[in-house]
């Protein structure tokens, strides 16, 4: 793939595209993967909270764990999880398990 | 401060600081960031400077912002945030800006605080700009690789304070830059914690409200893996121990009336109630190499920071 | 013209220096933010900004800023957020703020600055010369030298609409002292007219919370030669911009000056070179001088210094046998003496032709310059001296 030429980019250097971040794909980073154990999650959302990547999705809906029922279930993006473990260090219930990378 | 945010459940969904950015795993500082562009949100322009935050959130064509973001240099964050303030009034006087009533930010590093930039943000704290400055701080200058700054604390190891034979680490104190604000009179300025999110958040919210004023401060420690050496799923706790020990002490300058938050707050009523400095000290690799004396030491230096901050609270 | 319509044109004209020249066309242009910080000899403009502010006479916000790095940096972030701006500086200043020259320049900011030329340090001097001036060389600012007070409020306002069109930035420099410090009549322009002359245009660099753009972003080496090239091609093709800005002046106001002026170089053997108010006004003297004296003399007047232009220049150096550029500046360990000397150098090289000179380092630190220097220049070129640096006026 051939990179643009000067009058294909805009002008004084400017990133025209808000978050064109999301191109590049931080997963690649990792050594460990955090696992999200549903059945352990109490949705306190400190996970979501503390993530540096915002990788933590909050999904609406209507979930039952171990009897009670929640609105939210919390997922990780693996695109772009660096595997940094704050998550999992963080979580109350320990329901986030870092397990090494396949 | 105002509460904006009682309950974790309050806190704003929408993401501003996008995901694909290149800070380190566990980055202490980028946690602050996703947490200050949630808080002011979209009606907002980032004046960043040169910094952890600015390389590797912008290498071109990639960048991590979702607001109207300009770096400019190192030194002068607060200078430009200036200028776009005074744009942004008299613009809205003739009629040439149409977004209304725009947040600007300056979000700088203490490398671009303490030291290089410290002239310009007393020039605008002077003039009395509305614009908040947020110092995030990781105690170094951690995007050329650890240099110390007037930010690092003393004893820390740093690239350009080794801890050597002759000399063990940095020599000098850490700067108090709340005192240097404070000393400008400004009608808001606050110390806070990535490890407190809702505390941090209410904060902006309150800081940002206040920059009708004048401008605003907030001081925010963001622990760094590479820097303080700890492995990075520890990254807040290491803010929370700092806050804990009283290393980093919580509270609000608040049109001249200082208040200790929780728990700093509770560990000047009750002593009992901070955990010691070595909690906070000893798992950091940047003071492995601190004898008991030596953490005494700073152990004193926070005991008395923190009467002293209680005795200004009480004025 | 008629008395009446000379009576009315004498009305219209303030005695105004040249500093004073410009606050006025920064009020005539309805400027929006102000950079305001003290240096000699430029404190005057910013004196006089600030009165028009207080008086409610400008609308627009000055920031006192606590440097002339900041006071660029405040501008630059105003332009960044759609703004115009002005701000001045001097010297220790221009050099202060350099790196934001470059900035500015990077991120294609329409910023407009004046600066009376003076002396760099060290030895410490606040007279003029322009060796700041012409430290700020690959900057990537489009830069004028203007030679009288009336040509400096012309082209501040012109400088807007160059800046405006070219997305770069603007600097306006004449005579520190010999010219911002000295009055002379400056017709001014109806501020409603200058207004219509300088319609707000829309750019795509511009901070704007509906279209979030990421300005100042970090470029590797994938990508930051051609940024960089687009400030040097932007750059080359501002010369038919300021042309025609020039012109468009003209005829809406009645003056123009060109990209370079010229005096009787119709049939000129020896031309010399110069810029600025004081050496131009003893070239064009010293022509006359030297013609009495048989010597088939021109002057040449670079108003335009960046970018360089070159082909105006060698169409005037065609026929002539040989020239001298009078430097009011030292580029110092260089190969050719003065700085626009060594610009003429190249344009002639490049342009394939060989046309022999001198270079003049002349006014240095405000040093006085005669009309006599300039004959006797003139006569060293009848007498064949080449290639050589002669520093005129120095007690060697």
């Amino acid at each position: 793939m051939s990179l643009p030429k000067v009058h294909e980019i805009p002008i004084g250097g400017i990133i025209t595209e808000p978050g064109s971040s999301r191109r590049n794909l931080t997963g690649g980073w990792r050594s460990l993967k955090p696992i999200i154990h549903d059945d352990r999650c109490i949705r306190c959302r400190i996970c979501w909270m503390y993530c540096p990547e915002g990788t933590i999705k909050e999904t609406k809906g209507e979930f039952v764990v171990k009897g009670r029922k929640y609105q939210y279930k919390y997922e990780i993006d693996y695109n772009y999880c660096k595997g940094c473990g704050i998550c999992a260090h963080e979580c109350p219930t320990k329901a986030i398990e870092m397990v090494p990378e396949a | 401060m105002k509460v904006v945010y009682k309950a974790v459940w309050d806190l704003p969904v929408e993401e501003l600081f996008a995901s694909g950015h290149r800070a380190c795993a566990g980055c202490g500082p980028a946690i602050a960031m996703r947490w200050i562009t949630k808080t002011a949100g979209p009606n907002t322009v980032v004046v960043n400077a040169t910094g952890c935050m600015e390389v590797t959130t912008t290498q071109y064509p990639e960048t991590a912002w979702m607001l109207p973001y300009l770096h400019v240099a190192f030194e002068n964050a607060a200078a430009a945030a200036s200028g776009v303030d005074s744009a942004i009034r008299v613009m809205s006087k003739k009629g040439l800006w149409r977004s209304g009533k725009t947040n600007v930010i300056v979000i700088a590093g203490d490398g671009g605080t303490y030291d290089i930039g410290l002239q310009s943000l007393s020039g605008m704290l002077e003039r009395g700009h509305h614009v908040l400055y947020i110092l995030y701080d990781n105690e170094a200058y951690m995007n050329t690789g650890i240099q110390r700054s007037g930010g690092t604390p003393r004893y820390a190891w740093t690239t350009t304070t080794p801890v050597g034979r002759a000399i063990r680490g940095k020599i000098q104190a850490k700067k108090d830059i709340m005192g240097i604000v404070m000393a400008h009179r400004v009608p808001y300025a606050a110390t806070a914690s990535i490890s407190n999110i809702i505390d941090m958040s209410n904060k902006i919210k309150t800081a940002l409200e206040y920059t009708e004023e004048g401008p605003t401060f907030l001081h925010i420690i963001a622990p760094c893996p590479p820097g303080w050496r700890f492995p990075e799923e520890r990254t807040v706790e290491a803010a929370r121990l700092a806050v804990e020990t009283g290393y980093f002490p919580l509270y609000e300058y608040d049109h001249g009336k200082i208040r200790l938050n929780p728990p700093t707050s509770n560990m000047v009523a009750d002593p009992k109630r901070r955990k010691p400095l070595r909690e906070f000290l000893k798992f950091q690799g940047r003071f492995a190499h601190l004898t008991d004396a030596e953490i005494g030491e700073l152990e004193k230096e926070v005991v008395a920071n923190l009467e002293y901050l209680a005795k200004l609270a009480s004025l | 013209m008629t008395a009446a319509t000379a009576i009315q044109k004498a009305k219209a004209a303030l005695a105004l220096t040249s500093n004073y020249a410009a606050a006025y066309a920064v009020k005539a242009a309805d400027v929006d933010v102000v950079a305001v910080y003290p240096i000699t000899p430029q404190t005057t403009i910013v004196e006089k900004i600030a009165e028009f502010v207080d008086d409610g006479e400008l609308n627009a916000d000055l920031i006192h800023v606590e440097s002339e790095h900041s006071a660029l940096s405040a501008v630059v972030g105003a332009a960044a957020a759609g703004a115009r701006v002005f701000t001045a500086t001097s010297s220790q200043g221009l050099e202060l703020m350099h790196e934001v020259l470059h900035i500015a320049s990077g991120l294609r900011l329409p910023v407009v600055m004046a600066v009376p030329a003076r002396a760099i340090s060290a030895p410490i001097s606040i007279h003029g010369d322009y060796s700041d001036v012409m430290n700020t060389r690959d900057t990537g600012w489009i830069t004028y030298i203007a030679s009288s007070a009336q040509e400096v409020y012309d082209t501040v306002i012109q400088a807007y609409k160059v800046a405006e069109t070219a997305l770069l930035p603007v600097m306006v420099s004449y005579d520190g002292f010999l010219m911002s410090h000295t009055t002379e009549p400056v017709e001014l322009n109806d501020e409603e007219a200058v207004r219509r002359f300088l319609p707000r245009r829309e750019r795509p660099n511009v901070l704007r919370p509906e279209k979030p753009i990421t300005m100042g972003a970090f470029a590797m080496p994938d990508w930051y030669y051609e940024i960089k090239y687009q400030v040097q091609e932007a750059l080359a093709s501002s010369l038919k911009t300021i042309e025609e800005v020039d012109a468009e002046y003209g005829k809406a106001f009645g003056r123009s000056y060109g990209i370079i002026q010229t005096y009787r170089m119709e049939d000129a053997d020896y031309a010399v070179i110069a810029y600025g108010g004081a050496a131009f006004g003893n070239a064009h003297e010293a022509v006359d001088v030297a013609r009495k004296k048989g010597i088939r003399a021109g002057a040449i007047r670079l108003r335009v210094w960046r970018p360089f232009p070159a082909d105006r220049l060698l169409k005037q150096l065609a026929g002539v046998k040989a020239f001298a550029v009078i430097d009011r500046a030292i580029a110092f360990g260089s190969p050719g003496g003065g700085p626009v000397f060594i610009d003429v150098a190249t344009a002639l090289y490049m342009g394939g032709m060989d046309v022999p000179g001198l270079s003049v380092i002349h006014g240095i630190g405000q040093r006085s310059m005669y009309v006599e220097d300039f004959v006797k220049i003139f006569e060293m070129l009848k007498d064949g001296e080449r290639n050589k640096v002669v520093y005129m006026g120095l007690r060697l």
